[in-house]
């Protein structure tokens, strides 16, 4: 086979597979075309403006939150010396290991009328029923803190690279130029930050238009909720993939920021050459407000939350860890590892023919591939449901008719589609890590092994596949870990009376059951912190190349 | 002229590593000093030091008379009306050109700060760049908008620190020289620090060769390179080699090339033992010479060939030949010594003493 043949098969392989990928997506994105029906008017009369705003309130107060923390965070861990800063520089990532539905009930839980807190607050007051005022968690404030608490670390991580990244001259250029730190601060470093932290930003704001756990358990009206409530309530499927075709379209304008964002950032390196950074030492009181600062987030993002889950697990230790829970945890990681298995192949094969066959078709189609991190659960699983069930009936229909028999369903309902929507959700993060480890491997190390007479298939062997080996094993994780944690798309496609640990743990939560759901919740926080101890390891690493 | 920058004694330690030791030199207003020395001698801190970013261990830093680094005390580097190049431009790259120049102009109204960017981006010849953003610039565009942002603020001392090192090496003495016109022109008094001689002679009035942490010469480039005062600045200033000799008198040495005369005294003792160097320009091609010498290798360096000759004695010297006499290596040819300056070290005097 020529190589311009070659090349054929694999961008026509490349763009199938991405189509396919992206069909979920362009499902929905096709309901903008299908006329309103009734159930649609109803919704735009009646509860649609509440998602509307209640989803926008919820992205502000994110925002707002998200900011605060991981700008605030990132300036201190990166520009300041206090006690304890080294720990800060990782521990603040924990709150990424808590899904926001764990989150929200542990605080409903810990913060109720009969919650450790109340309780106590009336022990030593003497006060009873309806005396006091007491904030009530379950509210679009307290969703919005909640996801904040988790979310933060998205802004944290990227706005401290950023930091690291300026150069220390631009910094010392302000300082000679007449600006004191603080003025040094907004003036240049900040500035230079925002791309980071607008990318940052994007990131947690596209998680927030995907949770469903939180604003389902606070009863807040947003998108997911409703379009759950269109699916499952009215039994209306235009009706649902109509409200998930508006929610992708608040995604996509996150996604033209994302990008934006990212491709802006270019401009903003300033220098090659980097210092070792000097951090300002801060002393008296100003540490002791570093230290504290630095400490609520974690405090409340992680401890508190974590230290709640176990004292739950403990109180019913002896009852829960039967063969019903072992079977959970059996499902759960099995379907896990045969999700991240399949994206890492997925993600090998079209990172591999991207780098072989740079075509435009070939770089779109990955791009499209790798969109689905962007769009939440609920609407991937719309977008799978309805063409699977097209599919079926038509399977079904055309064999009654030539065969005189019945398939029922095939897909729908499965594993098997599951695993697609978990495929098309996912990709994107084994994607990104395989790009990012065959991005190291510089063009002239092929050429290098090519003219000591390795073949392509040797390349790959000897070359390629040992220098890629911590990626691979990094994707293969962090794909895991996001498919444990993940609640929407599995609530509405696994099949019937398939549980998996996140649902189980939503479910007994939704039942107040909170002390029976904490193992499985304190199990998915764990395997969470796997994904932090990668990120962290990263940190440290990148921390002793910086200190020279 | 006043004295616009003293350097008095200044020692720069980390760690009870002393990086800097008893440096002390002055600089007058309008006058352009350099600190010139190989890479990790300390030039950069001192220079650091003097913006204010390094603390002082020991002695003081003083402009304008004002003692504004000592031990116990370090003013701001925001509060010393210093400006400052860096070697990477370091501009803001969120920042246009002429907003980069503007940054250090706060306290001007709009008309004024307007007025002053427009008159340093026309000194230094970057009008037509001034909407235009930092990474639209080549390398020299950026270098002039760093020079006329750190200039904007009209600042005490302006300090360069290897503002030419990432610029192509034929380009470095040309846009030093630049430099050093536009700073003139301005009559700014700056500090530029540089491990490139060339850089050094083209720009500065004032050199100080700095070698581990101290200053070995303080003087102007001829006096460097004809009159070094020790081994180091002798080798680390252009070519040339070493060759052992006798004292002959107060003011002469003889050597295996014959004998050499100072204009001063040297102040060794007769038939001492001693060191002399030798420049590649003070040894003359000559047929008619009966000093002899082999040659060992050659470098074309376009106007001259720079021959590698070997004496009777084995000893090697260098040896600066027009290129239209061409010698093959092995050939034998004629030499004669003409040197204008006597350099004499006591022979076995060690690089570092001074």
């Amino acid at each position: 086979m020529n190589t311009h043949s070659a090349s054929r098969l694999w961008s026509a392989g490349i763009v199938s597979v991405a189509l396919v990928l992206a069909l979920p997506v362009l499902v929905i994105a096709g309901f903008v075309f299908v006329p309103a029906g009734d159930t649609w008017r109803h919704l735009a009369a009646t509860v649609l403006p509440d998602y509307v705003t209640n989803s926008l309130l919820l992205m502000l107060g994110v925002t707002v939150g998200t900011l605060i923390g991981g700008v605030g965070t990132a300036w201190l861990t990166s520009m300041c010396q206090f006690p304890g800063r080294g720990i800060f520089e990782w521990a603040l990532l924990l709150p990424m290991a808590m899904p926001a539905y764990i989150i929200a009930y542990t605080y409903t839980g810990m913060l109720d009328f009969a919650g450790p807190v109340q309780t106590s607050l009336r022990g030593l007051t003497g006060w009873g029923h309806g005396d006091y005022w007491f904030p009530e968690v379950r509210s679009l404030g307290g969703a919005a803190l909640m996801l904040s608490l988790v979310l933060y670390p998205y802004v944290y991580l990227l706005t401290r690279a950023a930091f690291l990244s300026q150069s220390l001259c631009v910094l010392d250029v302000s300082r000679t130029l007449g600006n004191g730190p603080w003025q040094t601060f907004w003036r240049v470093a900040l500035p230079l930050a925002r791309p980071a932290i607008a990318a940052g930003l994007s990131l947690a704001l596209m998680e927030t238009l995907a949770d469903y756990g939180t604003v389902q358990y606070f009863g807040v009206q947003t998108f997911t909720t409703g379009i759950f409530r269109t699916w499952y309530g009215l039994g209306d499927p235009a009706g649902a993939a109509q409200l998930s075709a508006l929610l992708l379209s608040f995604v996509l304008v996150l996604i033209a920021l994302e990008q934006s964002s990212r491709r802006h950032s270019r401009y903003h390196q300033t220098s090659q050459r980097h210092q070792a950074i000097r951090r300002h030492r801060l002393r008296g009181w100003r540490a002791a407000a570093a230290v504290a600062f630095s400490a609520l987030p974690l405090l409340f993002g992680f401890l508190i939350p974590a230290g709640q889950l176990a004292a739950w697990a403990a109180t019913i230790a002896h009852t829960v860890y039967d063969t019903r829970f072992l079977s959970l945890v059996f499902h759960s990681l099995g379907l896990a590892a045969v999700a991240a298995l399949a994206a890492l192949v997925f993600a090998v094969l079209l990172a591999y023919g991207k780098r072989l066959h740079p075509s435009s078709a070939v770089r779109a189609a990955v791009r499209l591939a790798g969109l689905g991190y962007a769009v939440p659960g609920t609407v991937i699983a719309i977008g799978v449901i309805i063409p699977f069930a097209w599919l079926d009936n038509t399977l079904d229909a055309w064999l009654r008719a030539t065969f005189q028999v019945s398939t029922g369903l095939l897909l729908s309902g499965t594993l098997a589609a599951l695993l697609f929507a978990y495929l098309v959700r996912f990709l994107a993060v084994a994607l990104q890590t395989v790009e990012a480890g065959l991005g190291k491997i510089r063009p002239s190390m092929d050429e290098a092994a090519r003219s000591m007479a390795l073949g392509p298939g040797q390349v790959l062997r000897r070359v390629h596949l040992p220098m890629l080996k911590g990626s691979l094993i990094t994707a293969l994780l962090l794909v895991f870990v996001d498919v444990l944690k993940e609640l929407p798309a599995t609530l509405i496609l696994r099949p019937f009376n398939f549980n998996t640990l996140a649902v189980r743990a939503f479910e007994l939560a939704s039942d107040e059951r909170l002390a029976d759901s904490a193992p499985a919740a304190l199990t998915i926080v764990l395997a969470g912190l796997i994904p932090v101890i990668l990120l962290s390891r990263s940190i440290t690493r990148s921390r002793d190349a910086h200190s020279t | 002229m006043p004295i616009q920058l003293e350097v008095r004694d200044l020692t720069v330690a980390y760690g009870g590593r002393a990086i800097v030791r008893a440096v002390s030199f002055e600089l007058e207003a309008g006058t352009i000093g350099c600190l010139l020395g190989p890479s990790g001698c300390g030039k950069t801190t001192v220079l650091r030091a003097i913006a204010g970013f390094e603390p002082v261990t020991h002695g003081a830093i003083l402009i304008r008379g004002r003692e504004v680094s000592g031990p116990d005390h370090t003013l701001a580097p925001e509060a010393r009306r210093i400006g400052m190049v860096f070697q990477d431009f370091a501009l803001f790259p969120h920042l246009t050109v002429a907003r980069n120049v503007g940054f250090g102009l706060r306290a001007l109204h709009r008309r004024a700060r307007a007025e002053r960017v427009d008159e340093l981006l026309e000194l230094v010849g970057m009008q037509q760049a001034a909407q235009q953003y930092p990474h639209q610039l080549s390398g020299g565009m950026q270098q002039r908008v760093a020079l006329a942002r750190a200039m904007a603020p009209r600042p005490d001392i302006l300090l360069l620190d290897e503002p030419f090192s990432s610029m192509d090496a034929d380009l470095r003495e040309q846009l030093a020289r630049e430099v050093g016109e536009v700073l003139r022109r301005d009559g700014v008094t700056a500090v530029l620090v540089t491990h490139d001689q060339f850089e050094a002679f083209a720009m500065a009035d004032q050199i100080g060769v700095l070698g581990q942490g101290r200053i070995h010469q303080w003087g102007t480039g001829f006096d460097l390179y004809h009159e070094p005062a020790d081994r180091f600045v002798a080798d680390f200033i252009g070519q040339g080699v070493i060759l052992p000799g006798e004292v002959v008198d107060a003011l002469r040495v003889r050597t295996e090339l014959g004998r050499v005369a100072g204009a001063h005294t040297h102040g060794l003792q007769a038939g001492d033992a001693a060191e002399v160097l030798i420049r590649p320009d003070d040894l003359i091609y000559d047929e008619s010479s009966p000093r002899r010498a082999t040659v060992v290798a050659r470098a074309f360096r376009g106007a001259e060939y720079l021959y590698t000759l070997r004496l009777e004695s084995g000893t090697q010297c260098l040896c600066l030949v027009p290129s239209h006499h061409q010698h093959a290596i092995g050939d034998n040819i004629g030499i004669r010594l003409e040197a204008t300056h006597l350099v004499v070290f006591p022979r076995g005097a060690a690089g570092a003493s001074a």
